[in-house]
């Protein structure tokens, strides 16, 4: 475990990345069969007489079916099933639970409720034959209006989305508040300085590049189904099955092969998933569904559409006293949310942000909209991308009204050191942090004072450049089971470790890769705990027939809840490993001591044996110590006391063409404080693909409806993903402040640009704005609305 | 993943064999060059064609860029990487490079050729305005022999040109005069992207330095833009400076009728089209004067 | 046709398309596809030497002519350097973009033994990286130039950015790129 240097200096350089836990900067273990075209995806699976389906969408956005006519579907030759909502509806399957404890339909029965929702399927020989099928499906719809405009869906005379929920008679979805509203007007009337503003942040989509699908394989004649699908969460889907379907969870197996990316899109279980199970139920036939990319845009997990007020009260010289916010958010057609349930707006009650305040409050107001549903995914920690977005853009605002500059604005209100463990004014109590020197180390990286130099000059000339900082700190590893689950599935995560007879071990974890290299960093960990190389150490995952039950990867929590798991697991073997020693030194185990890989008896460094003597006399002949067992093995179900809260600090700086309105991002400097750093090649690899989010949020990503519901980004023409064009070369630095309840430190990273870096672009466009006199301008600033924003008119983009 | 609906696939290895095909099988069938326009449409079953006649293996016989005096020709089948790649082509006419280079991606590039380009005939294409700019004409092989018509002729409005049934345009040519040159500028809201606005200028001055001829094309701000008359009349015999490129810039916002849309508003595309008209002509000549790239 | 120079006959439906014949009929299963239009760049291979979007071609296209997958990169059980590169610089994540990333750079390289960062970036602008942020791969490009041009001194090389030089900058400042 990295010890932390004293002196005040919280913030340790020393020890990790020399010594770093398990191995430090190691090449990837999953990479040789990747960069061989050997990956394992679900579309490279072909099993032996294995159908194709393929899913009909709604075209509208509201709409009551009047008819479904499969019959020229059906003679199609190569067609082996059709099934419609009111097939479904009557085996009880055409709706499943949400993971918000909503309800959502698989197929249509009575009415669409947004542009693309499933309607119909096709079992056929090939895909291109269940594509061809899905023409020959005559649907009569009749058009109702649809509610697109999430301001004015609550008006009461807006047409109601779900009236297939029991006496439902509007569109809202639920109210959320967090926060003292009474302590903190109090400290909005104490104040000198108000401001707010009104800050969208709009509806953005993961877009991983491998798209949603499965394989199902269900053999009648054992009565077991085998689900390969695109899951972040095999286990809690293994259990969702068993409650929709019927089946018992014994005779469900989920698979969750290589991933081509999630970034949360994997979380939900979407109707696909289980057509492709009932297809398969139906024909007796392994099925495969793979949505193709208009699919996957305009039906899967969305991320964010927030409508915000943001409001800050300050004293004249700039002490932050309150922040007070006002959120409308767009839900889509069904809750769809995939986070804990005592958390209907997921963590964004962090909006309080890494400031130290007297009083602060949150009212939001959930709707239902003509829109696929969704809203916890891109990386967002659950709702931290909208509350970090929504707390630096609002604190830039008052620097603005200040005249101050937003680096000193944030030192002056950063949380102190020693007032960690911090308990924030709603509720969340930050495990530990050193904010001031990260920010430094952003500033001194960036050569801030030099940048804003260069930027008076340029300004001079009339050229337009600007400089955004942000800082944030995320509160990841969901969590402790007393306040987390999802439908009841409590947060913790289980962890097997088996130390074969000649040393080698395999490590069975319940969370899932999509690329964040949980095969390189499990084994590190492991091989810290242990001192079996890494290279010894095989990590099994993504198979629920295979791996101790869990809730998967998503809102950064493998390293913080898993990665606990792992490291208690080798502890307990470690234990044990011990007792054998002990026997096999003939000494007392309290004369041992242990050096990674083996024990040695105190004061006498030749009498040892190594982890591999002790699993071969585990396994071996001979009598092990009374009361203890053969074998050399453990598991764990870890339960995190707390969550885990990294931090950061990013500066952004961008130069404008003034006469295009063109924004380029010139350089980006991010320092992270994630903990503990187990592979620091892989933590600069998670930063560096968040902050090119960023830029893709900031700048130009966004999934837009016109006024009918259709939706304006269903393709990757017209929804817009960063290329190396647009990015620069990333400049990346850290600090390291280890989480005190964490078993080696460790606090998870692989959200944390995502949630970082848009307000830092957003801040250096509107600080490069500011000779226009733009305060706040929205996502995404594409070269239109930026000049539109010269002009004086900066628009929402909803 | 999306997939065509069925068509039968024909390859032809000659342009009178593609000729004779496209007479028998009529408006059922459809020429296919790189295809990176028309695939896509036909995957989203946005376009649908009984036959699909495959034309990519005339790369030997229409794939070229050949220079003679006073003229350049460019088969239909050369790829846009050889467009870019062409040194003879960008001394003599730099707006080429300019253009290649914000044309789609390198690896679309590839496969995507000048021919098929102006056949899809989109608004928001490059290479129209390009062609335009240049005063090209475009020969379009028929059974009874070939024509050679005008881009502005060419050109009928959105996916529409003037290659009739049993037509392919095969050859695009281009008049060289002395002391001119040219210059292209795109905006997009990220690479690859189409354009936002995008401005092509062609310059020739005389021997007293005065503007002889100027032509200017925009892309992707309504019909009939891919040249303006008015600006050419507005610069001959005028000395380039400053000025009258912002007079050709009014000119060029007030000839286009662009619309709001995801790419910007229509505002924001007017200032463009002046912007970039004003930029384009201003490296023109430069370029003539031998400074700037 | 010719795929990974081997000759491969078969009887296809004239729609069908490049990538969907390399993936379902020949189950080289290492090109992938990640949208419909063109855009992304998973599903690059080569046709006669050149990177090409395998999505929007058709297979019956390529009949005749030579096709190059990531399944053909290694040769006679040695990775091409440009494999190696992406390892040793984390030019990776998921893997879904990495083989026609990769597609894209071979053939760079082959054309510019050493390419500037600018044109390495202009190189692979047609392919969408989810993961990576680009800059590794950038890193593992050049990686793989230094390796063939014998330029590449191990740790050291600046090439490999922070990732090998990060402890000496980390002990006593913290790091940065």
């Amino acid at each position: 475990m990295t010890t932390v240097a004293g002196n005040g200096h919280r913030t340790a350089f020393v020890d990790n990345d020399q010594k770093p836990c398990g191995h430090g900067r190691m090449l990837r273990k999953e990479d040789p069969r990747f960069v061989r075209g050997k990956g394992r995806y679900v579309d490279d699976l072909q099993l032996p007489g294995m159908l194709h389906l393929a899913v009909l969408r709604s075209p509208l956005a509201h709409a009551r079916i009047v008819s479904v006519d499969t019959t020229l579907a059906e003679a199609h030759p190569k067609v082996r099933l059709v099934v419609t909502g009111a097939m479904l509806a009557e085996k009880g399957l055409a709706w499943m639970p949400t993971l918000s404890n909503d309800v959502q339909a698989v197929l249509a029965t009575d009415k669409v409720r947004f542009q693309g929702q499933e309607v119909a399927f096709v079992v056929a020989e090939d895909r291109y034959a269940a594509r061809d099928a899905l023409e020959l499906i005559d649907v009569e719809y009749e058009a109702l209006d649809p509610v697109i405009d999430v301001r004015t869906a609550l008006s009461p005379d807006a047409p109601v989305i779900r009236d297939d929920l029991e006496g439902k008679a509007d569109n809202h979805c639920f109210d959320w508040e967090t926060g003292d509203a009474a302590e903190t007007d109090a400290a909005f009337a104490r104040a000198d300085v108000v401001v707010s503003e009104d800050i969208v942040y709009p509806r953005v989509h993961p877009a991983p590049m491998e798209t949603c699908g499965a394989v199902a394989d269900y053999d009648a004649v054992d009565g077991k189904l085998t689900l390969w699908s695109t899951t972040q969460a095999p286990h809690a889907h293994r259990t969702l099955y068993a409650i929709v379907a019927g089946l018992p969870e014994h005779k469900i197996r989920v698979v969750s092969p290589d991933i081509g990316g999630g970034f949360g899109n994997k979380v939900p279980i979407y109707p696909g998933y289980v057509c492709a199970i009932v297809g398969s139920l139906l024909t007796g036939k392994p099925v495969k569904w793979m949505e193709d990319r208009a699919e996957n845009l305009i039906s899967t997990g969305f991320a964010r559409d927030y409508v915000m007020r943001g409001e800050i009260a300050a004293t004249r010289d700039g002490k932050i006293l309150a922040v007070r916010t006002n959120v409308l958010a767009d839900h889509g057609a069904f809750n769809g949310t995939a986070a804990p349930v005592k958390y209907p707006a997921g963590f964004f009650g962090v909006f309080t942000g890494s400031y130290d305040l007297q009083a602060a409050y949150c009212k939001m107001t959930a709707v239902y909209t003509n829109k696929a549903p969704g809203g916890v995914a891109y990386a967002c920690s659950f709702r931290i991308t909208e509350a970090v977005y929504l707390v630096e853009r609002i604190v830039d605002c008052l620097a603005y009204q200040l005249g101050t500059d937003p680096v000193e604005l944030r030192m002056k209100n950063f949380i102190r050191p020693e007032q960690f463990p911090y308990r924030t004014k709603t509720g969340w109590v930050y495990d530990s942090g050193d904010y001031a020197p990260t920010m430094e180390l952003a500033k001194r990286l960036a050569g801030y004072d030099a940048l804003r130099a260069e930027q008076a000059e340029k300004r001079a000339r009339g050229e337009i450049m600007g400089i955004g900082v942000s800082f944030f700190t995320e509160a990841v590893g969901a969590g402790p089971r007393k306040d987390m689950d999802i439908l009841g599935l409590g947060m913790a995560d289980g962890c097997e470790l088996r130390v074969h007879p000649t040393g080698k071990a395999v490590v069975r974890l319940s969370v899932q890769t999509q690329g964040q290299g949980h095969e390189t960093t499990f084994a590190q960990i492991v091989a810290e705990e242990l001192g079996i190389p890494p290279q010894d150490i095989e990590v099994v995952h993504g198979d629920t027939d295979q791996t101790p039950f869990g809730l998967g990867t998503y809102g950064s929590r493998s390293t913080p809840v898993s990665g606990a798991a792992a490291a208690l697991v080798a502890r307990k073997v470690r234990d044990k490993a011990r007792l054998i020693a002990s026997s096999m030194l003939e000494v007392s185990v309290a004369d041992l001591e242990w050096e990674k890989g083996s024990f040695h008896v105190a004061g006498d460094p030749k009498a040892s044996v190594t982890i591999q003597d002790i699993a071969m006399r585990a396994h071996g002949a001979g009598d092990l110590p009374e009361g203890v067992e053969g074998g050399l093995e453990a598991q764990i179900c870890y339960n995190p006391e707390n969550l885990t809260y990294p931090h950061g600090a990013y500066i952004c700086v961008v130069d404008i063409d003034p006469g295009t309105a063109k924004v380029t991002v010139r350089r980006f400097v991010a320092v992270d404080d994630c903990g503990t750093r187990i592979n620091p090649m892989i933590i600069e690899g998670q930063v560096h693909g968040g902050l090119t989010d960023g830029v893709g949020m900031a700048l130009m990503e966004m999934i837009a409806f016109d006024e009918d519901g259709n939706c304006l980004s269903g393709s990757l023409m017209d929804y817009l993903i960063p290329t190396a064009l647009e990015v620069p070369d990333w400049e990346t630095g850290f600090t390291v402040t280890p989480s005190p309840h964490h078993p080696i430190g460790a606090k998870g990273v692989g959200e944390s640009a995502t949630v970082g870096s848009p307000p830092a672009i957003v801040n250096a466009v509107v600080d490069a704005l500011k000779p226009f006199g733009i305060r706040h301008a929205d996502m995404p600033l594409t070269p239109s609305r930026v000049w539109e924003a010269m002009q004086g008119r900066p628009a929402p983009p909803i | 993943m999306q997939v065509p609906a069925p068509f039968e696939y024909q390859r032809v290895h000659s342009v009178g064999e593609a000729i004779s095909l496209l007479d028998r099988l009529g408006d059922t069938a459809r020429l296919v060059a790189g295809g990176h326009s028309l695939i896509p449409m036909m995957k989203l079953r946005l376009a649908n064609f009984e036959y699909l006649i495959d034309i990519n293996e005339l790369h030997d016989e229409l794939g070229y860029v050949r220079v003679e005096p006073g003229l350049i020709r460019i088969g239909a089948m050369t790829r846009h990487r050889e467009l870019l790649e062409s040194g003879e082509l960008a001394a003599a006419f730099p707006v080429f490079r300019d253009a290649e280079r914000v044309i789609a991606d390198p690896v679309v590039r590839n496969r995507g050729t000048l021919g098929g380009s102006l056949c899809q005939a989109d608004p928001s294409e490059d290479l129209s305005a390009v062609c335009t700019t240049l005063d090209a004409s475009c020969v379009i092989q028929g059974v009874d022999g070939e024509r050679v018509v005008s881009m502005e002729d060419f050109h009928q409005g959105p996916y529409e040109t003037a290659v009739g049934d049993a037509e392919m345009l095969t050859e695009v040519r281009f008049p060289v005069r002395p002391r001119g040159s040219s210059a292209y500028e795109k905006v997009e809201r990220r690479a690859g992207d189409w354009a936002v606005v995008s401005a092509g200028a062609a310059v020739w001055l005389d021997e007293d330095g005065l503007i002889a001829d100027a032509r200017v094309g925009l892309a992707a701000v309504g019909p009939n833009t891919a040249g303006i008359p008015g600006i050419t009349q507005a610069l001959r015999g005028q000395w380039p400076a400053q000025e009258l490129y912002s007079r050709a810039g009014d000119i060029a916002a007030e000839a286009c009728s662009p619309v709001t849309d995801r790419r910007g508003s229509a505002e924001y595309k007017r200032h463009l089209a002046r912007e970039l008209t004003v930029r384009v002509l201003r490296r023109a000549v430069a370029r003539i004067n031998g400074q700037g790239a | 046709m010719s795929v990974n120079g081997e000759e491969i006959t078969r009887d296809i439906e004239g729609r069908l398309l490049l990538v969907h014949f390399l993936r379902d009929h020949l189950r080289l299963t290492g090109t992938h596809w990640g949208c419909d239009t063109s855009n992304c760049g998973t599903c690059v291979v080569w046709l006669d030497g050149e990177p090409v979007k395998s999505c929007t071609v058709l297979a019956a296209m390529a009949d005749g002519h030579e096709v190059r997958t990531v399944e053909g990169l290694e040769q006679n059980g040695e990775l091409d350097p440009v494999q190696r590169g992406f390892m040793e610089c984390h030019g990776l994540q998921c893997g879904f973009c990495t083989p026609g990333m990769m597609m894209t750079a071979r053939a760079l390289l082959d054309r510019e033994p050493d390419p500037s960062e600018e044109e390495i970036r202009e190189a692979i602008s047609g392919q969408i990286c989810r993961c990576t942020g680009y800059s590794s791969i950038v890193r593992s490009i050049r990686w793989a130039a230094a390796e063939e041009a014998g330029t590449r001194t191990t740790a050291t090389d600046p090439a490999l950015g922070t990732g090998a030089t990060e402890p000496a900058a980390a002990a006593t400042s913290g790091s940065a790129s």
